[in-house]
């Protein structure tokens, strides 16, 4: 007994690492992937600090001379090639792309919102497929495409149903950016509302609540952060968007009183003029200084709703 | 490895811990965290080559942990932190420049069967051709050779080419020892192989065991102690995370113990 | 049913708008409409330089962004661990996938224009291509690649298989058809794609097919902005044609993802 149960009493001497244990090809393959994958990792941060740095750096020039944070911001002139006086302000393109934006969302929360709910809570088997799959696929249809029905389809309906001169306002390019932004809306916002778990559903129908109870006063409750999220993703699309609402918009320096006014917004400027600048010049700085601006911005709000969806996530 | 002095020990059959061959694997002060959590504290232990090591105890003890250890599992999982040496032939494992050597000469199995989604003969064939085997006749060899100690080849050895990961719990279980097999490893540990395996197959894989000891050091954990006392030479009791007892399997069952609760165990008073 | 009225409203403008482009392109497909030039200042002839000239962007584009992305996504799914610094990379394929496109236009113009000197071509305009959409490869490659138990791994490790050896011959082989769903999904964004070439590679008008990544190339996305903005007295069948040329390409791609996505479903190995 005593000999099989000893406690190790003498050290055992530790000989030195043998040549089996040597680091073989596979170990410094294994290793130079590690390497290479990291790159690969890294890759993202480098590339958004390199468009920071880089969009700057064209930009830099306005900054430091031309470039006055009042007028910039303050001024709705955007008079990059007047003869006398060129103002750069972007107040009337920030109005532009908020208005627009902001329709947007007013035509886009209802439907994407109202879709959620249909797929997460009511829809079952082949038609949730189906679906789902017919909003992937309206979020496929490239942004150019939609500015092109903005320009073709739109702006004839609009003059027709309203009886304006022009069809290419906030209403068109709202109506178009809401439909652009509605399929990522939707499908964030069914993500967040699958994500309530069901025992919730079950208690309120246990206490006699109705369907319709049970989504307002329960589901929807709950989810509320992983909606908002997908509002704020909406808007971030929304401001980000450039080719539809260059083509739908009317793309007209206004600050605009109704809904029926041409706008322009401040992605359509970058979009319309830079072709038209030379390298280095003002005008040509004061582009890529809106591209901070917006740059800026879409990172904030991108920061925000991914804060408030991972909050959902954890929680 | 296998010298004159082993097949001498190997002659005298039972039981082996009359003589015992050289130390194979000595731990000492052997302690294991999860983030902090305590999941084995302070064990020392030594196994003998070609010995079959049983380890007994209920769940949560630190069994799992401590095969996890010994194979330097902990490199994958930054949680769980080891504390102690490991001498593996002698030396440090911890001191091993190339820990995939270290594995390679480690065979595990654990509870749950893991039939990779590749077919039967590449689940076996693939540790070998990891190490560079690759000549078909040898492949095929290994495969046939593996397959028939896991008392698996005569149901799969038409059906080589399905998927090992559709086969059946019990065929998938026998398919992961003998993958554990296929590199010809010093060092075997199954850990409570029998669970996903029906009685009369985990007889057949018990003698296969019995057989591979000419072979290889096993440490078989189990959650069955009638088992142990069927294959181990000698079997360590553990309970929440430390070793309450080594001994000789046929003096433990037998009432010699010298901690009651190691004796409250084997009746199954508890656990 | 309120919220099936709302979904159907969603959907329903979709179908019109798709009903309308064939109706109204449909009659300008034709093979010459494919494969010829475009003439007359553009409001004649065919699309052939732009169809081509996509299909250049989009390869280059993949070349770049397929081995970046799926690298990515191998080291946070296989290897990084779980601290800030793997959060904060997460962030910023975030923010590279939220920035908008004109802003990476201008990125292209500051660093592959001017800076690194690609001039405007193929390549510029590829790379900015490949930088914007790099998140969408990675995301669905890291989506398939968790989406291999953990278990498959372990048991390979065991057998003393170092992490590439185990991706190579377990992990990857298992993810590679989701990796290819992302893969199709990001050539379908990347073909409708206009504000990121504009400025970066894409001409106006350029009736000549490229024959290096140096030279400047039409696209369809940028055509259809073109002809339906730019020049006027184009025929109104013509911008109609090459939206359905570009809606066509694009949805298809989509659905052959989706597709092989729920193919794939279907067909689990464990």
């Amino acid at each position: 007994m005593a000999d099989t149960t000893r406690t190790v009493a003498e050290p055992i001497p530790t000989a030195a690492p043998a040549a089996f244990d040597r680091r073989d090809a596979d170990w410094y393959l294994d290793k130079a992937v590690q390497v290479l994958v990291f790159i690969g990792g890294i890759s993202a941060i480098i590339f958004i600090i390199g468009i920071f740095v880089f969009v700057t750096r064209e930009g830099f020039g306005f900054l430091l001379e031309g470039f006055s944070f009042g007028e910039f911001f303050g001024s709705p002139r955007w008079k990059p090639t007047s003869e006398y006086n060129t103002t750069y302000g972007i107040l009337a393109l920030v109005a532009g792309t908020a208005s627009v934006t902001g329709l947007a969302m007013i035509v886009a929360i209802p439907f994407s919102l109202g879709a959620a709910i249909y797929i997460a809570e009511f829809a079952t088997g082949k038609t949730r497929e189906i679906l789902k799959v017919l909003v992937e696929l309206l979020a496929a249809i490239p942004s150019v495409v939609w500015g092109f029905i903005g320009l073709t389809i739109m702006n004839p309906l609009i003059i027709e149903l309203f009886d304006v001169p022009v069809g290419l306002n906030v209403l068109n390019a709202g109506v178009i950016l809401g439909l652009m932004a509605a399929p990522i809306m939707t499908s964030i916002a069914e993500d967040a509302l699958k994500a309530v778990p069901d025992r919730y559903r079950e208690a309120a129908e246990a206490m006699g609540a109705t369907r319709w109870q049970v989504i307002y006063r329960v589901v929807l409750p709950a989810a509320k952060n992983g909606l908002l999220g997908a509002v704020l993703l909406g808007v971030g699309r929304g401001f980000g968007e450039t080719m539809a609402v260059l083509m739908a918009s009317g793309h007209a320096v206004n600050l605009p009183d109704s809904i029926f006014d041409s706008v322009r917004a401040l992605t359509a400027t970058i979009a319309a003029e830079l072709g038209e600048t030379a390298v280095g010049s003002e005008h040509y700085q004061a582009l890529f200084t809106i591209g901070i601006f917006l740059f800026i911005i879409t990172f904030l709000i991108n920061l925000t709703a991914d804060l408030i969806v991972r909050g959902i996530r954890k929680g | 490895m296998n010298d004159q002095g082993v097949a001498t020990i190997l002659e005298t059959s039972q039981p082996a811990t009359a003589a015992k061959g050289p130390v194979k694997l000595a731990v000492h002060n052997l302690s294991i965290s999860y983030g902090g959590t305590p999941a084995l504290v302070g064990v020392d232990l030594e196994i003998h080559e070609n010995e079959i090591f049983g380890i007994i105890g209920p769940a949560n003890s630190g069994k799992t942990s401590f095969l996890k250890a010994l194979n330097r599992m902990d490199m994958f999982n930054p949680a769980m932190q080891v504390a102690g040496d490991i001498l593996f032939n002698g030396t440090n494992i911890r001191q091993w420049r190339n820990v995939y050597a270290l594995r390679r000469r480690i065979g595990v199995v654990f509870p749950l069967p893991v039939g990779l989604p590749m077919t039967v003969y590449d689940n076996v064939a693939l540790a070998p051709r990891l190490s560079g085997v690759n000549r078909k006749a040898d492949l095929d060899d290994i495969v046939e050779r593996c397959l028939r100690r896991a008392a698996l080849w005569d149901e799969v050895k038409d059906r080589l080419d399905s998927l090992g990961s559709l086969l059946s719990g019990g065929q998938q279980q026998r398919l992961t020892i003998a993958r554990a097999l296929s590199q010809d490893p010093e060092l075997l540990m199954l850990d409570e192989f029998s669970i996903a395996v029906d009685p009369v197959t985990t007889m057949r894989i018990e003698d296969v065991l019995k057989e591979l000891r000419t072979e290889m050091t096993i440490i078989l954990v189990t959650n069955l102690t009638q088992q142990a006392r069927r294959l181990a030479d000698r079997t360590a009791f553990f309970l929440t995370g430390s070793c309450v007892e080594i001994g000789d399997t046929e003096a433990l069952f037998t009432g010699n113990v010298q901690d009651t609760r190691t004796a409250d165990y084997i009746a199954g008073r508890f656990g | 049913m309120l919220f099936l009225i709302m979904t159907a409203l969603l959907i329903l403008p979709v179908l019109i708008i798709l009903a309308t482009l064939i109706y109204k392109g449909g009659p300008a497909i034709s093979w010459e409409f494919l494969f010829d030039d475009p003439r007359e200042g553009m409001t004649a002839g065919g699309i052939f330089p732009a169809l081509v000239g996509t299909i250049w962007l989009v390869a280059v584009a993949l070349l770049v962004s397929v081995p970046l992305g799926v690298a990515a996504a191998l080291y946070l799914s296989e290897f990084a661990p779980d601290n800030w610094f793997t959060r904060f990379i997460n962030l910023c394929i975030i923010n590279l996938a939220g920035v908008p496109s004109i802003v990476h236009a201008l990125f292209g113009v500051g660093a592959f224009v001017l800076f690194f000197g690609f001039g405007t071509s193929i390549l510029a305009a590829s790379l900015t291509l490949a930088i914007m959409t790099l998140p969408i490869v990675i995301v669905a490659t890291r989506e398939s690649l968790q989406a291999v138990p953990l278990a498959f791994r372990e048991a390979c490790w065991n057998m003393g298989a170092t992490r590439w050896q185990t991706i190579h011959r377990v992990v990857l082989p298992n993810a590679v058809s989701g990796i290819l769903t992302g893969v199709i999904l990001e050539v379908s964004r990347t073909t409708g794609e206009t504000a990121p070439i504009m400025f970066t590679g894409a001409a106006f008008f350029l009736p000549f097919l490229p024959t290096s990544v140096f030279d400047q190339t039409m696209a369809m996305s940028l055509h259809l902005f073109v002809i339906s903005t730019q020049v006027p007295g184009v025929p109104d069948h013509l911008p109609y044609g090459v939206a359905l040329v570009l809606i066509a390409m694009v949805l298809t791609m989509n659905a052959a993802s989706i597709g092989l996505r729920m193919y794939l479903r279907g067909k689990k190995k464990w």
